[in-house]
């Protein structure tokens, strides 16, 4: 009982914020340096891994698909089984795992520990909004971002799934064929609803992470336990979303 | 610091502004089933310097978060300027600065720049202004040299003064300081005196402060205020603290060190 107390009135206080921002949104012109930083820092340490990651998931939905493909000779169909699931699904779910990995934990443990060295208190009594100056920029950067990295990670994933095509002896499909059925079958509509998903995961996480740092109570110890609590919410949110939102798009 | 402060010449406070007073009436605060302040009430003028002292755990720093609108009374009510120091509006009409006990400097930024972030987020001045009351801040603290060094680089009573530089930048009307001169050498302390003694006498503002200093109390107090087990035991002028009438207080004021009868065998008993 006092568990679903806590789960709603952590999802209340995390909508609150979000329209708080929104509120603060006028102001973004003056912060843009803020901006900026926070875009920068996003594509900066999610960019490498996000790269890597969707590579190796090309590879291996390619070699999965090549290995169950083979006996039926669909193996012309491989580019739009790897396109798709890129596309509409994993490269979205997977840029959002790893923002809240990397960029969420960061976010929150930088803002608990401004909670719990009292700097937010300070912000407060200098009748500077911490709202304003610490949340509304990340958020910003997050809509701008997530959506770039999650191109990046479709482009990186199809290409990966294209050399293993080619040099996978049980499948062997040149690049031009492999490319050609991924076009084939793959609308511009599956994209865009991949980057809709991904916009929404990136903003979920960005604000689950902050309310959850800038709600810290207590000393050092329980800035560790913020930043877990942080990372396991922004996962759950994401599969929960995930479904929403796909149904939604149907 | 050899001459006292110039702060006549200072850009701080030139705005006009009139000193704020603050009340508190029957205040009470408890954490849980844990009362820490119990049934305050006293009111500090306009332009008055209030010192408020007692034991550590007293309530002292509780009673300063209330004033700026941090703590929400669990009974009562504190007025800075005849408005509610618990709503948010309060601190959009009435400048107040408080300085941390523990500093509360934004760690991730320079000392330069944790001055200049209360004008530039306010937009006061130009950055050429800014830079000008920052660099008068801090020399003022005698901290010119700290001004590229990030927090982490400062000693403790560094950060103090920081913390009360960032806080002059604010040009307050209603100044709250967490025991300033506690991590600070004598003379650094009697500095810190003499600036808060001199903000008030010519920029009339509104002072209260946390401490254990006695001399700090002595000299530039306008009255005393003493915090014991979350009561107000003491209130008057400084000159009362020679011979205080309770006990208590005269202890906690004149400790006498006694080895044939220490104070921690006589809690075991
Ligand atoms: N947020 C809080 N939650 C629970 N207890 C608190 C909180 N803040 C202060 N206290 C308790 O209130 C008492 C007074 O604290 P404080 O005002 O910091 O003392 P001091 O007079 O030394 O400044 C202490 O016993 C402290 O443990
Ligand atoms: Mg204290």
């Amino acid at each position: 009982m006092r568990q679903l107390n806590n789960i709603l009135e952590g999802f209340g206080s995390t909508i609150l914020l979000l329209f708080r921002s929104i509120g603060y949104l006028p102001s973004l012109p003056r912060q843009f340096g803020r901006f900026v930083e926070q875009c920068y820092l996003i594509g900066y340490t999610t960019l490498p891994i996000v790269a890597i990651l969707s590579f190796f998931i090309g590879s291996v939905l390619a070699l999965q698909a090549g290995y169950s493909m083979q006996n039926f000779g669909a193996k012309q169909f491989i580019g739009s089984l790897v396109g798709l699931s890129m596309a509409r699904e994993l490269g979205p779910v997977m840029v959002a795992i790893l923002l809240a990995g990397r960029v969420g934990s960061a976010i929150t443990a930088e803002l608990a520990s401004m909670k719990v060295y009292q700097e937010i208190d300070a912000l407060v009594t200098m009748n500077i909004p911490p709202v304003r100056m610490l949340v509304m920029p990340r958020l910003a950067a997050a809509v701008v971002m997530v959506p770039v990295l999650a191109i990046i990670a479709n482009l990186v994933g199809w290409f990966g799934g294209a050399i293993v095509s080619k040099y996978t002896n049980f499948i062997s499909i040149d690049p031009p064929a492999y490319f050609a059925a991924l076009r084939r079958f793959m609308e511009f509509k599956d994209v865009a609803n991949g980057l809709i998903k991904a916009e929404v995961f990136g903003l979920g996480v960005v604000l689950v992470c902050c309310n959850i740092g800038l709600n810290t109570r207590g000393g050092p110890r329980e800035i560790g336990a913020s930043v877990t609590r942080a990372v396991v919410t922004s996962l759950i949110l994401i599969l929960v979303l995930d479904y929403f939102v796909t149904k939604a798009l149907m | 610091m050899a001459t006292a402060p110039d702060v006549t010449r200072n850009p701080f406070t030139q705005t006009e502004s009139p000193a704020v007073g603050v009340t508190i009436e029957n205040l009470s605060k408890s954490f849980g089933t844990f009362e820490v302040l119990k049934d305050i009430s006293f009111a500090v003028k306009p332009g008055e310097i209030f010192v408020l002292m007692g034991p550590s755990g007293s309530g002292k720093s509780v009673l300063l978060k209330h004033i700026v609108g941090l703590e929400m009374p669990t009974a009562g009510k504190v007025t800075v300027d005849r408005r509610d120091a618990a709503a948010e509006e309060t601190r959009e009409h009435v400048r107040m600065a408080l300085v941390f006990q523990a500093g509360a400097l934004f760690n991730s930024i320079s000392v330069y720049d944790n001055l200049a972030l209360y004008p530039r987020e306010h937009r006061i001045g130009n950055e050429a202004s800014i830079r000008e009351k920052v660099m008068h801040a801090l020399q003022i603290l005698s901290l010119e040299n700290a001004a590229q060094k990030f927090p982490s680089e400062l000693s403790g009573g560094m950060k103090k003064r920081v913390a009360i530089a960032r806080a002059l930048v604010m040009e307050p009307q209603l100044m709250l300081y967490d025991e300033p001169t506690s991590e600070l050498d004598p003379v650094m302390g009697a500095t810190i005196s003499e600036i808060i003694a001199t903000l008030k006498d010519q920029y009339h503002v509104t002072t209260i402060v946390v401490s254990h200093d006695r001399d700090l109390a002595l000299n530039i107090a306008d009255r005393v205020g003493i915090l014991m087990g979350g009561r107000l035991v003491f209130l008057g002028p400084p000159s009362e603290l020679h011979e205080p009438k309770d006990p208590k207080v005269a202890d906690f004021l004149h400790p006498k060190i006694d080895l044939q009868n220490p104070r921690f065998k006589q809690l075991e008993t």
